[in-house]
């Protein structure tokens, strides 16, 4: 199981370790130390390393490298799963995870990590069950805590710990009863140089915000389930409701929490909202390129596009770029070679586009590769799916929650090749 | 207000100011300090002085404060264990507080004090912690067996917590038969023989119920710990496998992977007919997609385990090759195993986008991202025969770029390509030579090499191509070189009249100036074959090569089912099996528990590293290397019958003697060959060996050991080599064996290993000997006792068979069993048949009865063993050590005595004394 965490920053100091079973010498991590030189980039670096006496497992999340030792058989995954968790408690706990957020708390940190695990197994690491157990940092909690001399730890049994619901806590109380959805779907996808799709899928999830008293027993249901074939359930959702009836049936946790992550395959046809028209051009034996790229509405469903950037990371021989844009503002870093273009919203009136010169190196060959572009934008009120909510009921209480559902269409891993 | 502020003190006197605080009356400043005192800690400074300050504050109400003052306790009472007997009594005092939060926080820190005193005064609060009301502490006593176990696994036997803990699976609350599970599995794991989940189908059904409703965590334990079941038949895999796939829709991706472990797993016991099969398939692609949607980290350990799971049924994912199309900013390793996978998915059906894929990758920025993807470009062509044209086109497109690095790689792939389609595509060699000066590493260039060897008769210049690379012959690795002059002799048996002093130009560099044992060896060979016959060296140097197949970097089967098994662990992402245990995969090779004389591992695994070098990737050389192979054997074998002949034939007096057979083949064992038999002459039984050496090199040092077995075979003596053995040189030993040594039962009975160790190796292998070595000649009962015992016997202690076309009447037959030690008590003459009544006594005092029952040309013949409640009676006759070990002995064989494998061992002994050779025993 797991035996010791590392906190490693990006210059390469280990500033927190956490022993659950004997202590682990610092040294360990020169072997980490090794990988990382050899990997160069900071995301490059595997996360499964052995070493003569130990496993090391790790994860890069927020400049930082969660790095944990492992002595015996483990499956991999579940660490990796872990640290993922450790991470989003502190994001949780302190809003970012970050060296700076992770000092200040140290003490926190410290208490969190001991509770989260026990001789490697994992013990609590549901947030709200932790929250019962080790109360967040506020300011006014602290001030509190410093007149009072009172603590910020819990001194009952988290009532959710042993329950068949063990991520509800009981007694829960609001004044206002609210039900929030999320739906957000993410659109991944590889656009060859002609335009057409080589590859697109879209990673849904909807994220909900629930803050309803008591126990609720919620059920979602769709216009279109049959969309979903492959999802992954939150362990509130009642397996065998879905399997038979294709309905979202749960008692969810208290607060904010992914009800259901979702793929909708390659295998359905998966519409592109934008479309790139591009010509990046060096010529043989001088050092000046040409480079042209406008952008435009495609299978939008008649929403608007908003929150354009595109990011290209141009060849190492590119000097310099002297671009002119019709719309927003661009930036060339000449020391990671990355171009960035802030397009903002699209007008199908007029199409924003952006081109001009390149620098090359002088007398260096002519670049082999060609950049991709990476694409980011937003669209609200549309899940590119199509999946809608058809309705939420509420049984077991008795008031009337107010409810909302909102969709929104994202870029994920969204790459045009020229 | 952050704790930061705990990280400024980094001044001198620190320590001396920590205690200080930490001994103030005030509460507040006391929480204070320690919180300093962690804070250091966790940085990894030294804060052990302040112990006996930081102790002290233990004894509190304040939750917090303890929780901290226990964090530290952690920490530290391994180097101050006298102190943190202090904390003892706050620990048992803990364990009995009201609430459970205390009693859970007490128990767990308590079994993370790696302290041995300790431990003492653990037992106790642990066992009621383990029996306690509250679930929560039930489950945090559980985790604490398991840490107790570690510190002192002898403590956690002695006080039955092991029974406790397999008691909590069938505990009502699923997070404690989770955790409990998760304990046993981990103290199973250092104790790999121990039996602990003993798992049968109501714990499995226990485990299923809890599955549904304990954390994903607790989910993990149970479906790893299901993997190690085997269900009893199809019908039970399939309702196991039923109440698991729900766990393929979960969101923590290592449940995901346990379930898919489980199904794998269990899907071998399914029929391919069952509908369940299908849908079975259907529903593990999804699951498997997904995680490649996950945190890179997560892809990477997903992306090892489905290269697994591909291999083993492709089907699963053979329509969602789009999404291991690698991505731009994918991290390296998720772009090389994405890589991997595609090619393993390569179909007619898909080859198109694959390729077009693959040439994109081939312009990234990467470089070992796009030699992986040129090789892969080739590694398609050989594996989808309909495409090789044009990946060979999408190859020579490559080679055009001019880019250095992928024209090399290109080169190295179209040589593959050239063995698996010959005469196909050489239009392209032209094409392939201009780039000739480009190349600059020691693979492109011997590929590059081989290419113009191989077509040397289409190469109109080869000679000159050749010539160039000849210039730096000694610059050369030593891949180029050897490639260099097997490309040279291969071209002069093509072009003989104009290559003459090429070739003499290439064996004196590599005979005369090279120290490189092969490349020397292989010069010579080259050359003595060119002298002494060149027709012969035509069919060598230019036989056909076996074709290259796709499968070369396919895992091997056996390992691949091995590996499935470990679906999800550190096993799966290193493709390499766990270490524990060696790899038990030749017959003849086969190791008990103990390993004699340690090294057997290494010696099954070089094995085949010499011919792995030769049959990989460096093709050249099996025609070579065949022909001493093919020369030497042969003769040797034959010349070895012929003794086997001789002492078969020469000590047919006495007892009977097998002749002797090839117990370890020169082979397995580096040129060491063995052949033996047993022997039993005037009480003492001798192993007689034949050691002949077909090795080059002179072998020292001979010795030997056997494992235990069943009835205590040891050597009485060391195994006497006088002089070195030399090549070819047999010696002939007979080594005295005694039976005191130590005992063991084995499977067969018979079995016995041995081990031989000489100047090069260690050699282990198994033999069967046969049970009329052990009879003692004081073998012939009293008849009363006789009479007595063989009424006595149990009738299941009886087994009886048949020994056909045996010519001999009945006093032939009584002496030719006593030569065997078999003695005749009795005789008696029953309607015409004679009755003879046999016994015969083991060197372990264990007695067998037989009666014979001798129809003309028909005996039967009936053995009885005495049952085991006769043994004080057999024990005074035994030659033997202690009464322990006789004990064993004679259990073990008692038991065995009357399995099928015994029986026709003796009745083997019985048709041996009548020197009849059975040519396969009827059951």
């Amino acid at each position: 199981m797991i035996h010791s965490l590392f906190l490693i920053n990006c210059s390469g100091d280990i500033f927190l370790e956490k022993h659950w079973k004997s202590v682990v010498s610092q040294s360990v991590c020169d072997y980490f130390f090794e990988a990382q030189e050899k990997a160069a980039d900071v995301e490059n670096v595997p996360p499964v390393i052995s070493t003569p006496h130990h496993y090391l497992i790790s994860i890069y999340r927020d400049k930082l490298f969660f790095v944990s030792v492992i002595q015996t058989e483990v499956p991999p995954l579940f660490v990796i799963e872990f640290l993922h968790r450790v991470a989003d408690t502190f994001q949780d706990y302190f809003g970012e995870c970050s060296e700076a957020a992770i000092k200040d708390n140290v003490v926190i940190v410290y208490e969190l990590l001991e509770e989260m695990l026990d001789n490697g197994f994992p013990l609590a690491t549901e947030s709200n069950i932790l929250k019962e157990l080790i109360k967040p940092p506020t300011i006014l909690r602290s001030v509190v805590n410093s007149i009072t001399g009172s603590s910020n730890v819990g001194d009952t049994l988290p009532t959710g710990q042993l329950s068949n619901i063990p991520w509800r806590r009981a007694g829960v109380k609001y004044t206002n009863n609210e039900a929030y959805f999320d739906v957000v779907e993410e659109i991944d996808a590889i656009i060859d140089k002609s335009g057409s799709t080589v590859f697109a899928e879209i990673q849904g999830v909807i994220d909900a915000c629930i803050k309803l008293s008591g126990m609720p027993d919620l059920s979602l249901s769709f216009m279109n389930p049959r969309l979903l074939d492959d999802v992954s359930f939150h362990p509130c959702i009642r397996f065998k409701r879905w399997e038979s009836e294709r309905v979202l049936s749960f008692i969810p946790p208290d607060g904010n929490f992914r009800l259901i992550s979702y793929r909708v395959s390659s295998q359905n046809l998966v519409a592109i909202p934008v479309y790139v028209k591009h010509s990046i051009s060096f010529k043989e034996n001088s050092s000046c390129g040409r480079f042209d790229i406008t952008i435009g509405p495609k299978q939008n469903m008649g929403k608007t596009i908003e929150g354009i950037t595109v990011t290209v990371h141009m060849p190492k021989v590119v000097l310099n770029m002297n671009l002119t844009t019709t719309q927003g503002s661009y930036t060339f870093d000449p020391v990671t070679k990355v171009l960035t273009w802030d397009v903002g919203k699209i007008t199908p009136q007029k199409l924003p586009s952006l081109k001009g010169l390149v620098n090359l190196q002088s007398g260096a060959p002519k670049p082999e590769e060609n950049p991709s572009l990476n694409i980011q934008f937003k669209i609200q009120q549309l899940a590119i799916s199509g999946l809608k909510v058809n309705r939420l009921d509420m049984y077991g209480e008795k008031y009337k929650p107010f409810k909302g559902v909102k969709y929104v269409t994202k870029a994920g891993k969204f790459q045009v090749r020229t | 207000m952050t704790d930061s502020k705990y990280f400024t003190t980094t001044k001198k006197g620190e320590i001396f100011e920590l205690k200080a605080e930490l001994n103030s009356d005030k509460k507040e400043k006391k929480k204070e300090a320690v919180k300093k005192v962690i804070a250091s800690m966790t940085v990894g400074k030294d804060v052990s002085a302040l112990f006996p300050d930081v102790v002290n504050c233990m004894q509190t109400d304040n939750l917090e404060l303890k929780k901290l003052v226990y964090l530290y306790l952690m920490n530290y009472a391994k180097s101050q264990p006298d102190m943190a007997i202090m904390a003892v009594n706050t620990f048992v005092k803990d364990c009995e507080d009201p609430n459970p939060l205390i009693r859970a926080l007490a128990v767990r820190t308590m079994g993370c004090i790696r302290v041995d005193k300790i431990t003492e005064y653990l037992c106790e609060p642990l066992r009621k912690c383990l029996k306690d009301e509250d679930p929560y502490v039930r489950k945090t006593a559980a985790v604490c067996v398991a840490k107790l176990h570690d510190i002192n696994a002898q403590l956690v036997e002695d006080q039955g917590f092991l029974d406790t803990l397999k008691d909590l699976i069938s505990d009502s609350n699923p997070m404690v038969v989770a955790n409990a599970v998760a304990a046993l599995s981990e103290i199973a794991e250092s104790h790999p023989s121990s039996n602990l989940l003993d798992l049968n189908p109501q714990s499995i059904n226990k485990l299923l119920t809890a599955l549904n409703e304990c954390t994903e965590w607790g989910q993990i334990f149970i479906l790893d710990c299901l993997a190690n079941y085997t269900p009893k038949d199809d019908r039970e895999a399939q309702s196991i496998c039923e109440r698991v796939t729900p766990r393929l829709s979960h969101a923590n991706s290592a449940v995901v992977l346990s379930a898919v472990k489980v199904l794998m797993k269990f899907m071998e016991m399914l029929s391919k007919d069952l509908d369940y099969y299908g849908t079975l398939l259907k529903k593990l692609a999804p699951p498997l997609v997904t995680l490649l949607s996950a945190e890179p980290e997560l892809q990477y350990v997903a992306l090892r385990n489905i290269n697994l799971i591909v291999q083993k049924r492709p089907e699963i994912l053979k329509h969602e090759m789009k999404v291991f199309f690698v991505k731009y900013n994918d991290p390296i390793y998720v772009k090389l195993e994405k890589l991997d996978i595609m090619i393993r998915l390569a179909s007619q059906a898909n080859i198109a986008q694959v390729l077009a894929e693959l040439k994109e990758y081939a312009t990234e920025v990467d470089v070992d991202f796009v030699r992986k993807a040129v090789r892969a470009i080739g590694r398609c062509a050989i594996k989808v025969e309909q495409s090789a044209e044009r990946c060979v086109s999408t190859l020579l497109d490559l080679i055009q770029t001019k880019v250095n690095y992928v024209v090399q790689e290109a080169i190295v792939v179209i040589k593959d390509i050239f063995r698996k389609y010959p005469n196909k595509y050489e239009s392209v060699i032209a094409t392939l030579c201009e780039n000739l000066d480009s190349l600059d590493e020691p693979e492109a260039r011997a590929a590059m090499i081989w290419i113009v060897g191989e077509y040397a008769e289409r190469i109109d210049n080869a000679d000159e191509l050749l010539e160039s690379f000849l210039e730096g012959f000694h610059d050369e690795s030593t891949q180029v070189q050897l490639q260099l002059l097997t490309g040279i002799v291969k071209l002069f048996l093509k072009k003989p009249t104009e290559t003459q002093e090429l070739v003499q130009q290439v064996l004196s560099l590599a005979t005369q100036d090279s120290d490189n044992p092969d490349l020397r060896d292989r010069g010579y060979i080259y050359w003595r074959l060119l002298s002494t016959d060149p027709v012969a060296a035509k069919e060598v140097v230019l036989a056909e090569k076996p074709l290259i197949s796709e499968e070369t970097d396919l895992i091997e089967p056996t390992l691949l089912d091995e590996l499935i098994c470990y679906i999800g662990t550190l096993a799966s992402v290193y493709h390499k099996p766990p270490m524990s245990g060696p790899p038990l995969t030749t017959s003849s090779v086969q190791m008990g528990a103990v390993d004699l004389l340690g090294g057997g591992l290494d010696s099954l695994v070089c094995h085949g590293c010499p011919l792995d070098d030769i049959g990989g990737t460096n093709f050249v050389a099996p025609p070579t290397a065949a022909v001493p192979a093919s020369l030497g054997a042969p003769i040797g074998s034959g010349l070895s019958d012929l003794f086997d002949l001789t002492s078969g034939v020469g000590t047919l007096s006495g007892s009977y003697v097998a002749p002797k057979a090839v117990w370890l083949p020169a082979m397995k064992a580096k040129g060491l060959e063995i052949s033996g038999t047993f022997t039993r002459q005037v009480g003492s039984i001798s192993m007689d060996l034949q050691l002949t050496n077909k090795a080059l090199q002179v072998m020292t040092d001979f010795a030997i050991q056997f494992n235990r077995n069943s009835f205590g075979l040891a050597p009485a003596a060391p195994l006497q080599v006088h002089a070195p053995l030399s090549p070819n040189q047999t010696v002939e030993i007979s080594l005295p064996l005694s039976t005191v040594g130590s005992v063991m039962k084995m499977e067969p009975l018979n079995n016995l290993q041995v081990a031989v160790k000489n100047n090069i190796d260690v050699f282990y292998f198994s033999t069967l000997y046969p049970l009329h070595i052990l009879f003692v000649e004081d073998g012939k009962m009293d008849r009363q006792m006789f009479l007595a015992t063989w009424k006595d016997i149990p009738n299941e202690n009886e087994a009886q068979f048949q020994i056909r076309d045996c010519p001999l009447n009945a006093e032939a037959v009584s002496s030719k069993l006593q030569s065997s030690n078999i003695f005749t008590v009795a005789k008696r003459n029953v309607e015409g048949q004679d009755m003879l009544y046999q016994s015969l006594k083991l060197t372990n005092g264990i007695w067998v009865l037989a009666e014979l029952r001798i129809q003309p040309g028909n005996p039967s013949c009936t053995v009885r063993a005495p049952a085991p409640t006769l043994r004080p009676w057999s024990l005074p006759f035994v030659p033997c050590q202690g009464v322990v070990l006789v004990e064993d002995a004679v259990q073990a064989s008692l038991q065995a005595w009357l399995e099928p494998e015994s029986v026709r061992s003796l009745k083997r002994t019985f048709l041996e004394s009548f020197h009849i050779h059975p040519v396969r025993l009827p059951r």
